[in-house]
């Protein structure tokens, strides 16, 4: 006898819940030893309502379909050497700091799912965590295979999986993902999920796929538009995590006001790099950084925050620094880069005139009277044949691990730097933002791998200056590293282009 | 005959990358699978240590007792990265979905001996938990495990056992006239029937095993190595003189899931038994402890599928693993 039919939300119900039981042989709390210790408050994880009812059938299903267009996509483009196609070779900076610092990412977001997806004990919030797990994986190796053709053809990307572990650049993303993953499980989805995924994932993914799809970057784009859907399903997730344990407990709020606050403030200083490949790296451009910022954080953003204030959470601490400074930060940042590119795995260069003129356009005075004369003066020493490099090993914020070269909000002339004393030892921060950071959890940034001072330990295989220590980065000059216009990246490209300089004209794709 | 078709050929500066080469070779081209799982878990300089194991690093080769030279040399011979895993698990999903319509449409689930169809909920709806038990595990051993090669084949182990356990609810469902009853029942079963306690008080321990290697000996080796043939093997062959041509279709994805998890398993095992006479000793070692209990366990079961053949089916099955288990290096006989 037939049994009245289940409707689809029966259905997953039942493929999915109901398989876990409470354990007796052994008890909860050594079944699940690390969903406690935050403090955080579960009464009840059967209110875990399920963002994406996905069923693994179905899953293998769509990703395999995803998976068939985007090789076949991958196996054409190196076939016809789509490296050639792209905007101008400027574009593969972008790109290598993508592989370098991003791919990894990737990676560990991968592993940290894999973790909180055996950490819970809500068997919806595990199972949610493992796809995502699985996800993420997928786009760490559909990254490394995109790249793989670019690998082919020029520097920078052969020594990434070196580089990602040593280098000073590459130590933003590494110790942001490493934060989360040594935090608590329900610390790790508030900045994953939600900070990384949702709020911010308009200023940090998108920007590198538009990017890419301006710039002629046919595998990447492609990669981009297949990780879409997936991408849609995090930031769901990521709302639906923060949502039900806000709703769990009334004592979740503070706890959770912290760890938004310190995301966020975490995740916009990671976002100074992506700012920096907008305004900087693109030969065509997007958007601006401030415009990006304008529309996905003062406008989206705020609605969110807007949104949860029911909840009784404040839009994130220093919110507004991150306003004030928005047009200031990607110019401080690729004049260190410019510096500083010798010991790097990417090239840099000077804004061409056209771009100049579209920085001009979209920071007005600010740039005009800040940043415009200090990229004339770089021009002069480089006619006079004496291109400048530092050589000095910069003061890193131990929170974020961005060299300390941001300004004060309200004098750009003046560097912003704060100090801690902790036991004895004194501490460095770029922002107010930074140093509360560290002063909530000294023992755990105390501990932090700061590459500069590692340097002077002799921990860089004995380096003593910049051209050493990019020596043990395997970072050759020219080849990897410097300036662009003198790179074999730029010949490579002018000989593939009949010995012509292809350098855009102008912004516009 | 064949067709040339000219292109520009631009040298390549390099095949592939620096971490490939040094595993493969200068000049030699990798494959996808190679650039897909090789040196893609961080190894140094980590920031912090984790607030949930302060004794530990993020990654740490401590977490096993096992010791490799290179943990990357846990390698996958069916080569999956995620591509060619979700391409070969869409394919057995729409033979699942067509066989699943075909039992269905013709109500082949019907055609059992109602003794055998109440065996099914005795036997094997109950499995649901255990493979959920098998989830667990696997993702404990995608999270703690070491080296992107072992984790990323443990996490799809992981999605295969929730596959499967949703597999079995559909089976459940399809034989019950999609009353959900027979979930709550099969549920009760494995918490309370004696025949199951046995398992479920082996499937929680074994979810408090801290070393990652000694579980996936424990779980993917041993209680797999059990388990499987007995529900997918044996079990169907018995339902096949009582009607159990449905369920053999709807099974259809277990077995041939089995054959293609163990080549990994069994591959996963050999490297570490082969690295070391410590490492062989350590995991002959764990064999001792856990593989009398894994017999124990699943006895009752085979006592209520077979009856009187139930000794000499036990036999077979514990036959073939410690033939599996000779293989590898490993004492059969404990």
């Amino acid at each position: 006898m037939a049994h009245r039919k289940l409707t689809l939300k029966e259905k997953y119900q039942l493929m999915t819940r109901g398989l876990d039981w409470e354990t007796t042989y052994q008890p909860m709390d050594k079944v699940f030893p690390y969903d406690q210790y935050e403090g955080i408050k579960i009464k009840n994880w059967d209110k875990w309502e399920d963002p994406f009812r996905l069923t693994m059938d179905a899953y293998w299903k769509y990703q395999a379909e995803k998976e068939r267009k985007l090789y076949a996509i991958l196996d054409s483009f190196s076939q016809n050497n789509g490296q050639l196609n792209l905007s101008d070779a400027r574009y593969l900076t972008a790109l290598k700091i993508w592989m370098q610092g991003i791919t990894p990412a990737e990676y560990n977001s991968h592993r940290g799912f894999c973790m909180v997806g055996r950490q819970f004990r809500g068997a919806g919030a595990r199972v949610a965590c493992q796809m995502q797990a699985l996800d993420e994986l997928r786009h760490a190796q559909t990254q490394m295979h995109a790249f793989s053709q670019y690998n082919k053809h020029f520097g920078g990307f052969h020594q990434a999986m070196h580089m990602r572990d040593r280098a000073w650049y590459l130590s933003i993303p590494k110790s942001y993902f490493e934060d989360a993953m040594t935090a608590g499980p329900f610390e790790f989805v508030t900045a994953i999920s939600f900070s990384f995924e949702y709020v911010l994932t308009n200023l940090l993914f998108m920007p590198f796929v538009s990017g890419a799809a301006y710039n002629g970057d046919m595998a990447t784009t492609t990669f981009g538009f297949s990780a879409q859907s997936d991408e849609s399903r995090h930031m769901t997730l990521g709302l639906e995590v923060v949502k039900f344990i806000l709703e769990q407990h009334e004592d979740n709020v503070p706890i959770m006001q912290r760890y938004i606050d310190k995301w966020f403030w975490r995740g916009y200083r990671l976002l100074a790099l992506v700012g920096t490949m907008m305004d900087y790296m693109l030969p065509k451009k997007v958007m601006s950084w401030a415009e990006a910022w304008g529309i996905y954080w003062e406008e989206n953003g705020m609605a969110l925050f807007h949104d949860l204030e029911r909840y009784g959470i404040k839009p994130p601490k220093y919110h507004e620094i991150a306003t004030l400074e928005k047009n200031h930060i990607t110019h401080q940042a690729w004049t260190v880069f410019y510096t500083a590119c010798p010991a790097t795995a990417f090239h840099a260069w000077l804004p061409q005139p056209y771009e100049l003129d579209w920085l001009s356009e979209k920071y007005g005075e600010t740039f005009e009277r800040y940043y415009r004369p200090r990229f004339a003066q770089f021009a002069e020493l480089e006619r006079a044949g004496e291109r400048f490099y530092t050589n000095r090993l910069p003061l890193v914020c131990q929170t974020c691990q961005v060299p300390v070269f941001f300004t004060e909000v309200n004098n750009p002339m003046r560097q912003s730097v704060r100090q801690l004393d902790w036991q004895g030892m004194k501490f460095n921060f770029c922002s107010d933002g930074c140093k509360d950071i560290f002063a909530h959890e000294p023992e755990k940034f105390c501990q932090a791998y700061i590459p500069p001072q590692q340097i002077y330990q002799g921990n860089a295989g004995g380096a003593r200056n910049l051209q050493e220590y990019a020596a043990w980065l395997k970072c050759e000059f020219g080849k990897d590293s410097g300036e662009y216009y003198t790179s074999e990246d730029y010949a490579r490209w002018k000989q593939w282009h009949g010995g012509k300089d292809t350098t855009p004209s102008s912004a516009a794709a | 005959m064949t067709v040339e078709i000219k292109t520009a050929h631009i040298e390549p500066l390099r095949l592939t990358f620096d971490h490939i080469e040094a595993r493969i070779g200068k000049g030699r081209a990798a494959t996808r699978y190679q650039e897909a799982v090789h040196d893609l878990q961080m190894t140094t300089n980590f920031h912090y240590r984790p607030t949930w194991e302060p004794g530990m690093d993020l990654f740490d080769r401590r977490r096993t007792a096992v010791v490799l030279a290179d943990f990357d040399q846990l390698i996958d011979p069916r080569q999956y990265y995620y591509a060619p895993y979700t391409i070969q698990r869409a394919r057995q999903q729409e033979l699942s979905d067509a066989n699943f319509g075909l039992v269905e449409k013709r109500g082949l689930l019907g055609a059992l001996a109602p003794e055998w169809a109440q065996k099914i909920r005795h036997l094997i709806v109950p499995l649901r938990h255990l493979e959920w038990g098998a989830n667990t595990n696997n993702a404990f051993l995608s999270a703690y495990g070491y080296g992107a090669p072992f984790t990323s084949a443990a996490l799809m182990q992981a999605m295969d056992r929730l596959g499967m356990a949703q597999y079995i609810t559909r089976l459940a469902l399809a034989l019950d006239g999609q009353n959900a009853e027979v979930l709550d029942r099969g549920k009760q079963l494995w918490l309370a029937d004696p025949v199951w306690q046995p398992l479920r008080h082996l499937v929680e321990d074994s979810m408090v095993v801290k070393d990652w290697f000694e579980l996936h000996v424990v779980q993917n080796l041993l209680l797999d190595g059990q388990l499987a043939p007995f529900a997918w093997t044996h079990f169907d062959a018995a339902l096949t003189a009582h009607g159990g041509v449905g369920f053999t279709l709807v099974t259809q994805f277990m077995r041939d899931w089995y054959a293609e998890s163990t080549r990994w398993v069994d591959a996963t095992v050999q490297v570490a038994v082969s690295e070391s006479p410590a490492n062989q000793a350590l995991i002959n070692g764990w064999l001792g402890q856990w593989l009398p209990r894994v017999r124990a366990a699943v006895a009752p079961l085979l006592a209520v599928a077979f009856a009187e053949h139930a000794s000499a089916i036990a036999q077979q099955i514990a036959d073939e693993l410690a033939g599996r288990l000779a293989r590898l290096g490993l004492v059969g006989e404990v």
